[in-house]
């Protein structure tokens, strides 16, 4: 980590925020449109307890859904690459699902369980965590190197000792992956998922109340803790993705 | 008995005739090189004794059983021109990886591991992990790997190809050695012909289109080899004097006329 | 990733509508519920009706007994198709923003270093969060004589998390060339622009058209939810809200505008999938 490298990040983010302060107080923007940075702050200040426990409320559901998703999608992949029907019926399904909006499904599932519960978020956000981690964990589990596969076979390696020694270990990094790029969707699909109707009491229902009441800094407020949480799981995906491929090269 | 024997094998891809009227037997302890041209069946041939294809026509034995049993007895060990480690495991677990396939004990293969890392020289990498190795290391732990079920026959195909000169050399001495303390016969894939040369008892020419053997020529020993020879003839360090000697130039000179023959 | 048969791929999603019957038929019409937490649905027509009722919902007028309702079906496709030109309007404007940007990003060394960690840092944060914000400009600024319009909310909102990913990928394309073809290049004194178009362009290729996959279904959910939270009208997100909001008296309505959606977002992938073809040519591998 250079100076070059941190510097001109640091710099421009500084920069933006100056800017959009002085933008808003002098050319006086309507705070409909943008909220004073400062304005932000103190919000965020003011409203740290709430925003700490909404935001557990959010977290916790896009938990859920991720080790939900996660399993599921694990255990799908597997049940493909262990049989080319299972993978030619459950891949078109998925690849069909990763171009619909899931979240979409949030009324569905609240009208089946009702809108007491916690459980239709945490479907929407399991769907939206599954597709990721099958797609790559399946193809995880096709990319077997020539060079492995004939190693095994010349050593009379039984199907499933070339699952257990090559195939399994070998697909660990692009599970990885696949929960990598699942942690945030998670969070970004808990948080829309509160659009759709159902309990008030997470980052995004607070996010449209606070708007609709026309108190846009408390909305922004709450805007940044989503992204402060959305960030939080991208990292700790991370940390999981680079803790259990160490020593690796792919 | 014969460690490779190989009586009128001739294998087919489609059109392609890659091998046509193979004949050819490996003494036990003999080091045997397969050179020539790309596509000229060199490289199928030994996939052919691996039991990794099989032949469109012609009888092959290794150790005297069929090529599939010979695999599943593990009569031989492989190595290929990838390491191919897998870089998941430790050293000593890479090379432990055929004797845990054949479900030896961890005791029992802790012990042989040490043994082999001691005799490629990597003991004191035994806990790393391959990404961690140079390229040369790295086919050390894969030669060490295919040593593991003691087999009598070794199969390699193109081990050094990837490596720096310097290291091939170093590479070259090291398998010398080791071949000759294990007494398995060796049949190895290249197409380098100062290797081949310094490397075997006999160098089988290849051609291509379709592949078969147009000739064989004696390696570092001149005459060819005769199994009868004290394998010890020559000890490790001579084989620097024997890049140097005048039989050396005299057999890289036939290798290469009858490389040129056979394209011709 | 292409399945075997189309066969296949028409059994896995009628094992999907019948897992929906087997659950309904299985299943107590209440659900299952563990210590008060309702742990499988209810199955009741009100919470999951047949998917033969959806269907036939969607030829039915939109309010039971008006005659001169319009059927379900045909509010539903115009809502998808209302949507549908939202989304792709955003997807073109933040696609040609995107790779505007990543062109800047790769000519300007500094610009790279400064804005590069916000534009990866963004497609891991709720950006769609600011959606109920952007609603508020509906009506109240007008810009150059123009009164802003709800849908343009609409569409900025879709923009935005259409840019992202496509300046991302567009970035990793156009540095995507090996060295050595870079080097063939200044080798025959071929210039900034030249390298650009006849090497960097095609290069990106392979990288760009994964992340317009991308930036197409991010732009068809920000629509839809942007819709919501505007409160635009016309759309089917929208559509879904109302429908949602009388689901008890008449549940297949709003399942026939999910429906609707889902198609919606097959319809935007297979319209980036029609470009996927267009440019096979430059496809090849990706390095």
């Amino acid at each position: 980590m250079t100076a070059s490298r941190v510097l001109p990040p640091v710099a421009f983010g500084i920069a933006v925020l100056a800017a959009w302060e002085v933008l808003v107080v002098v050319a006086g923007v309507p705070a409909f449109l943008l909220p004073a940075p400062t304005a932000i702050a103190a919000q965020i200040g003011a409203q740290f307890d709430v925003l700490v426990s909404t935001a557990a409320v959010t977290g916790g559901n896009a938990l859920v859904g991720l080790v939900a998703g996660f399993v599921l999608g694990v255990v799908l992949a597997l049940l493909a690459a262990g049989s080319r029907l299972v993978s030619d019926v459950l891949t078109p399904v998925v690849l069909a699902a990763s171009a619909v909006p899931i979240v979409a499904l949030a009324p569905v599932f609240t009208t089946m369980f009702g809108s007491t519960t916690e459980i239709p978020r945490r479907l929407v956000v399991t769907l939206v965590v599954v597709v990721p981690v099958f797609v790559s964990t399946a193809r995880g589990l096709r990319q077997v190197q020539p060079v492995h596969a004939e190693l095994m076979s010349s050593l009379a390696a039984t199907p499933w000792q070339h699952a257990r020694f090559v195939r399994l270990p070998g697909a660990v990094p692009f599970v990885m992956t696949g929960l990598r790029l699942a942690a945030p969707a998670a969070v970004i699909a808990a948080v829309v998922a509160e659009y759709f109707g159902g309990l008030q009491n997470g980052l995004g229902s607070r996010i449209s109340s606070a708007a609709a009441n026309t108190a846009y800094a408390r909305a922004w407020a709450f805007v940044a803790a989503s992204i402060a949480l959305g960030l939080l799981f991208h990292l700790a995906g991370l940390l999981a993705e680079r803790l259990l491929t160490r020593g690796r090269t792919t | 008995m014969s460690a490779v024997s190989l009586h009128g094998v001739d294998k087919r891809f489609g059109e392609v005739h890659a091998l046509d009227g193979i004949e050819l037997t490996v003494d036990s302890g003999e080091f045997v090189s397969l050179i020539g041209p790309s596509g000229c069946g060199k490289s199928t041939l030994l996939r052919v004794v691996a039991d990794l294809e099989q032949p469109s026509a012609g009888t092959v034995a290794v150790g005297g059983k069929a090529p599939r049993q010979a695999r599943l007895d593990q009569e031989y060990g492989i190595a290929f021109q990838q390491a191919g480690l897998l870089e998941w495991r430790t050293v000593t677990e890479n090379v432990e990886l055929p004797l845990h396939v054949h479900g030896m004990s961890k005791a029992r293969r802790r012990a042989r591991a040490a043994e082999l890392l001691e005799l490629v020289g990597l003991t004191e990498f035994a806990g790393s992990r391959p990404s961690e190795l140079s390229g040369g290391m790295q086919q050390r732990v894969a030669i060490a790997r295919a040593l593991a079920p003691s087999p009598r026959l070794l199969l390699m195909d193109e081990p050094f190809g990837a490596l720096d000169e310097m290291t091939r050399e170093r590479m070259q001495a090291e398998l010398l050695r080791i071949a000759r303390e294990t007494g398995a016969a060796v049949l190895f894939v290249t197409h380098s012909i100062p290797e081949a040369v310094v490397l075997s008892d006999r160098v089988v020419v290849m051609s291509p289109r379709p592949g078969r053997i147009t000739d064989i020529v004696g390696g570092r020993r001149p005459g060819g080899g005769d199994p009868t020879d004290d394998p010890t003839d020559l000890a490790p360090d001579d084989i620097e004097d024997v890049r140097e000697s005048g039989t050396f130039f005299a057999a890289i000179t036939a290798v290469r006329e009858a490389l040129r023959k056979g394209h011709g | 990733m292409r399945s075997r048969t189309p066969l296949a791929a028409v059994a896995g999603f009628a094992l999907l509508v019948a897992l929906w019957e087997l659950v309904k038929l299985l299943v107590p019409a209440d659900g299952v519920s563990v210590g008060g937490t309702r742990v499988l649905p209810r199955t009741d027509d009100a919470a999951m009706p047949h998917v033969w009722t959806v269907l036939a919902r969607l030829g039915d007028p939109e309010v039971a007994g008006a005659a001169a309702a319009r059927p379900v079906g045909v509010a539903v496709a115009s809502g998808a198709l209302f949507t549908l030109g939202l989304a792709l309007g955003g997807l073109v404007l933040g696609g040609l923003l995107g790779v505007v940007l990543a062109l800047v990003m790769h000519r300007v060394g500094l610009v790279e270093r400064a804005v590069l960690p916000y534009v990866v840092a963004s497609q891991t944060v709720p950006l769609i969060a600011i959606a109920p914000l952007v609603a508020g400009w509906g009506g109240k600024i007008a810009i150059a004589g123009w009164a802003w319009q709800p849908w343009a909310s609409v569409m900025v909102i879709s923009s935005y998390l259409a840019f992202f990913p496509v300046a991302v990928g567009m970035l990793r394309g156009l540095t995507s060339p090996a060295r050595a073809d870079v080097e063939l290049f200044r080798a025959m004194a071929a210039g900034w622009w030249t390298t650009l178009v006849r090497l960097r362009l095609p290069a990106a290729v392979p990288h760009l058209l994964p992340a317009v996959r991308l930036a197409a279904a991010a732009a068809v959910v920000g629509a839809i939810v942007a819709e919501i939270s505007t409160g635009t009208t016309g759309g089917i997100g929208r559509l879904i809200i109302s429908y949602a909001q009388s689901a008890t008296g008449d549940p297949s309505r709003m399942y026939a505008a999910i429906l609707g959606a889902a198609v919606l977002g097959l319809v935007a992938a297979a319209a980036v999938g029609a470009l996927d073809v267009g440019l096979r040519r430059y496809r090849g591998s990706v390095r």
